[in-house]
């Protein structure tokens, strides 16, 4: 099972955004997707889930399984979306709803696309707050986000995506708000669940720390293209084209 | 010209829970001319000593004085005390949006009793054009709307200037950017400058002296080369080992293990034992002395 991105181009208001990303997602892997800021990461995530702002137009294909994603009607890319593939988004601050409780939060979706009742999503909801590691899952259920920490509430929306026993999980920049500590529990958390759920991830981020902690396979964007993929070794440590090496050599040095 | 905090104690208090210590006993001083880095986890009281400096939030015990005047709570009187100005996380929050941005800088202009600065020179000063002062905050990123509201506290003289977190809001492009920018204004105008951030490695690019902060509590203090290069309290150890490293070996960054206490019930002794290594019989009874290094391991004999 993976996910096939294709020559996928973006356009908004004849501004080409992505210019033709080529990108495949495997069962059990990390991919990352780094670059700078502007330069289409988080487009290709939200093309993936069919999260485009209004009056983008993408071409290409974005394969998952036998489905072109692009092509999808509306309600079959519904089901696909929050069930087949989930997204963590970067701020939990603001990608969860400030005013219900994270167990509404938790168990909607799984109502919406598994048919569970209300017993069994609110016992699937606990066990996952439990295997994101929430101390005191029970009461956690009830409670509202601002009761919880920064990296407690990115574990919750990890829970929310997983919810569903999706097969991709995009991950955009979902430690870039958190503390190192508690990023290093994230990363060690989003490693432990690809590798048991044989997860597809697609993670996004500007941190190649962060990269070389957990990615296994690594391209870098420029400008709306993949100037480089490989295997995090070899991308990381001897970079082929120019682009990469600047990065890595922006970095300040261990010693200076 | 000195920031003098004292055994800071801030408590919040909401009905129907218990009392929570923020910030524990901490002490610490901002000398003019310097750039105190204040690191720690989130929840760690951080901020909280932030607002407290900036009388944002009440003193519970123990004193913080700047200039050798006590730092009293703002209310609702126009306040004497503007020699310290804040910098705060959001600049989509803390500028007005209704308000042209140099109608903003010229607020603190104003408290400074700076007739003759135009705010356009203060925006020149955070590397924007001129011109920008006519506009309102929607029409800027968020780094440059931190820039603006560099400027406007700049605009007030400061001889101190508190940033809480106010990097990290912002791109990651942009961040070191303005890091390095209130950094070099601060220095520049002879202001202290108190950062706080979670960002350990922006951190070690603009201090001096890097302050450790643990539960309330400050852990470890000292100077930047040597705090990043030999730290010596278990935990600054445990955040430094934290930061992944991009050599490509796919090394997982260690985790420290067990979750940070609930500041309403700190545990007995060293703050830091249930989580620390080297954990011994007396960190679990008797809490060590504040000092450069707050344990027992560095104890002096």
């Amino acid at each position: 099972m993976t996910l096939d991105i294709t020559d996928l181009k973006v356009t908004i208001g004849g501004r080409e955004i992505l210019r033709g990303v080529d990108l495949s997602l495997q069962e059990g892997r990390v991919h990352g997707l780094a670059g700078e800021s502007g330069s289409g990461k988080t487009m290709t995530g939200l093309a993936v889930l069919g999260l485009l702002p209004h009056g983008a137009r993408a071409t290409g294909r974005i394969a998952l399984g036998e489905r072109d994603l692009l092509t999808l009607p509306p309600r079959e890319l519904n089901k696909v979306r929050g069930g087949e593939v989930a997204m963590v988004f970067q701020d939990p601050a603001t990608s969860l709803h400030p005013m219900l409780s994270v167990g509404r939060q938790l168990t909607e979706h799984m109502r919406h696309h598994l048919k569970l009742d209300k017993r069994e999503a609110r016992a699937r909801a606990v066990e996952l707050l439990g295997k994101v590691r929430i101390p005191g899952a029970e009461e956690a259920y009830g409670r509202f986000p601002h009761q919880f920490s920064g990296g407690m509430r990115q574990r919750i929306a990890i829970a929310i995506a997983l919810a569903c026993s999706p097969r991709v999980l995009i991950a955009d920049e979902p430690t870039t708000a958190l503390d190192v500590t508690v990023q290093a529990g994230v990363l060690r958390l989003l490693r432990g669940l690809c590798d048991e759920l044989g997860l597809a991830v697609l993670l996004v981020t500007h941190d190649l720390g962060v990269m070389s902690a957990i990615a296994d396979e690594v391209s870098v964007m420029k400008d709306g293209l993949v100037v480089e993929t490989g295997p995090r070794g070899k991308v990381l440590r001897e970079p082929s084209h120019a682009y990469t090496r600047s990065l890595l050599d922006s970095l300040p040095g261990e010693t200076a | 010209m000195t920031l003098e905090i004292k055994d800071l104690v801030v408590e919040h208090r909401s009905p129907g829970r218990p009392v929570v210590r923020a910030v524990a006993g901490a002490s610490l001083t901002v000398r003019p001319g310097e750039v105190v880095g204040l690191v720690g986890e989130s929840g760690c009281g951080k901020s909280t000593l932030a607002r407290a400096v900036c009388g944002l939030n009440p003193v519970t015990e123990g004193s913080i004085t700047f200039e050798g005047v006590p730092v009293t709570p703002l209310g609702l009187r126009r306040r004497t005390l503007t020699g310290v100005q804040m910098v705060f996380q959001d600049p989509y929050a803390s500028l007005n949006p209704r308000r042209r941005v140099g109608d903003q800088i010229a607020d603190g202009l104003r408290t400074a009793r700076d007739g003759e600065t135009d705010p356009a020179d203060l925006l020149e000063r955070v590397g924007l054009p001129r011109e920008f002062a006519g506009r309102h905050p929607h029409e800027f990123s968020g780094g440059q709307r931190q820039r603006i509201a560099i400027a406007r506290a700049l605009a007030a003289r400061p001889r101190m200037l508190i940033g809480d977190e106010p990097i990290s809001a912002l791109d990651a492009s942009a961040q070191a950017q303005v890091a390095t920018l209130m950094r070099d204004l601060a220095v520049d105008s002879g202001a202290g400058l108190l950062f706080i951030s979670h960002d350990l490695s922006v951190v070690r690019l603009i201090a001096d002296r890097i302050a450790v902060m643990y539960l309330g509590r400050i852990v470890e203090i000292g100077d930047t080369a040597e705090v990043w290069d030999n730290p010596r309290h278990p935990y600054t150890q445990a955040l430094l080992r934290a930061i992944p490293k991009p050599d490509g070996m796919g090394v997982l960054p260690e985790e420290l293990t067990g979750d940070v206490p609930d500041p309403a019930a700190p545990p007995e002794g060293c703050r830091f034992h249930p989580r620390c290594p080297f954990a011994m019989d007396v960190c679990r009874v008797k809490e060590p002395e504040p000092g450069p290094v707050a344990c027992w391991l560095h104890e002096p004999a």
